[in-house]
């Protein structure tokens, strides 16, 4: 049997662990809080923005002119936006993510797709390194250390556009954790090029109950001169909803996982206190008989 | 017939504002555009300049934004900027630097950079003439 010292010492630290999970779980609550709010509160810029594109995208419509980032160039070269955070004790939360980007990186290049990827977050780079290394073509890292602002976004957005004016690739998506609940995130895909024009039409419902009919819009300039300034404006927007979402996942699987420690570590506790006792016990018990088989034999 | 407009100013952080005004003066990339109730519907850009919110016949607020985009229908206008500024907020020093590090970008731009770096002149010198005519204003 373990000796009391010994004990002592294991329960001290798992009491030490404890206080720290516990207060990384508070933590992860309080900036949890923060964090969601910011993402609701920039969920009207990104429903409207849709809304305009999407009747812009209408009224062009498949025309010659129509600019690129909208209609698709008609490859199927990728790119990846991997969205993940810096820092790990997380639970699940980057390891989902990954891989999930491995499956269809590896599905890519199975079926001899030319992809590229862009990592956000220091853990997606550095567990993406060592297989795919060669096909990272940028990293970001801290991003929204203190809360995600939008120039973030933006710098995000301008490599991504960079890069298609550059004919780098023909379709990108960006993969991250949608915030559901503190307990639960979803691994979701979304496409930023070419523009999809449906894929967000549940959350837009309400508005278009309120506008009826989808009337004729004037346009000041032009379509094609309006598109070429909110194309780029469109992905930073999306980027920008995608780290919010990621970053409020980040802290609310933060948060799950850091209860869950604190909760382990309170049952170890009791588990060793418990055997702490037991030996106490068992060695003042033989202490006893050492004595009274002593006082006996004289 | 409605008598206002739903005036909607949205920044990508949060919804600025959401209230039904008289009319509102939206500088368009091609001239000033006034908005008033059912107006048809329009969708423009919005170069860096005053929004200006009208109240019975009078200038109630004045806003900067730094451009965007600016959708209307019959009952609603909606502005979406990625910055705006209350124009009695601006800051004269602010905006002085922001000029001089425009100008420096414009001048150490290259060809690629250039049309970048002359936007952002064109918002610091925007930003600089809003102040002016607050001060002048006063």
């Amino acid at each position: 049997m373990a000796n009391l010292k010994d004990l002592k010492g294991r329960i001290s630290s798992v009491k030490k662990t404890q206080k720290i999970t516990s207060a990384m779980k508070m933590v992860a609550a309080a900036k949890l809080r923060r964090a969601q709010e910011g993402a609701e509160q920039a969920r009207p810029y990104a429903e409207r923005m849709h809304r305009m594109l999407t009747s812009i995208a209408k009224s062009v419509g498949d025309t010659e002119g129509a600019p690129k980032m909208l209609a698709g160039t008609g490859g199927n070269r990728q790119l990846f936006v991997v969205c993940t955070s810096d820092r790990g004790l997380c639970g699940g939360f980057n390891g989902s993510i990954v891989r999930e980007t491995r499956r269809r990186l590896r599905e890519c290049a199975r079926n001899g797709i030319e992809f590229k990827v862009i990592t956000v977050g220091r853990k997606s780079r550095d567990l993406l390194r060592r297989e795919f290394g060669d096909k990272i073509a940028a990293s970001f890292t801290d991003i929204g250390r203190r809360g995600v602002e939008f120039e973030e976004a933006v710098e995000i957005a301008d490599k991504i556009t960079e890069m298609f004016e550059a004919d780098e690739f023909d379709v990108c998506t960006v993969i991250f954790n949608k915030f559901q609940s503190a307990i639960s995130q979803v691994v979701t895909p979304q496409q930023l090029i070419p523009f999809a024009a449906d894929e967000s039409d549940d959350d837009g419902e309400e508005d278009k109950a309120s506008d009826g009919p989808r009337a004729v819009f004037i346009f000041e300039p032009d379509e094609e001169e309006i598109l070429e300034d909110l194309l780029p404006r469109n992905i930073a927007t999306q980027v920008f909803q995608a780290l919010l979402e990621s970053s409020a996942s980040e802290h609310g699987a933060r948060m799950t996982a850091m209860d869950n420690a604190t909760r382990n570590a309170g049952d170890m506790i009791d588990n060793l206190t418990m055997t702490y006792n037991r030996t106490r016990q068992a060695v003042v018990t033989s202490e006893l008989i050492e004595i009274i088989s002593g006082a006996e034999a004289l | 017939m409605a008598d206002t407009v739903e005036f909607e100013l949205v920044s990508p952080s949060r919804l600025l504002k959401s209230e039904p005004v008289e009319m509102v003066v939206v500088p368009g990339a091609e001239g000033d555009v006034g908005i008033l109730p059912n107006h048809s519907p329009l969708i423009c850009t919005v170069r860096p300049g005053v929004i200006k919110v009208m109240e019975s016949g009078k200038v109630s607020e004045e806003i900067f934004v730094a451009g965007g985009f600016c959708e209307v229908s019959p009952e609603r206008c909606t502005v979406l900027t990625e910055e705006a500024i209350l124009v009695n907020d601006l800051n004269r020093q602010d905006a002085e630097e922001r000029l001089r590090q425009a100008k420096e970008k414009v001048a150490s731009a290259t060809e690629h950079e250039i049309e970048e770096a002359r936007k952002h002149l064109t918002l610091a010198e925007e930003m600089m003439a809003a102040i002016e005519y607050v001060e002048r204003g006063r």
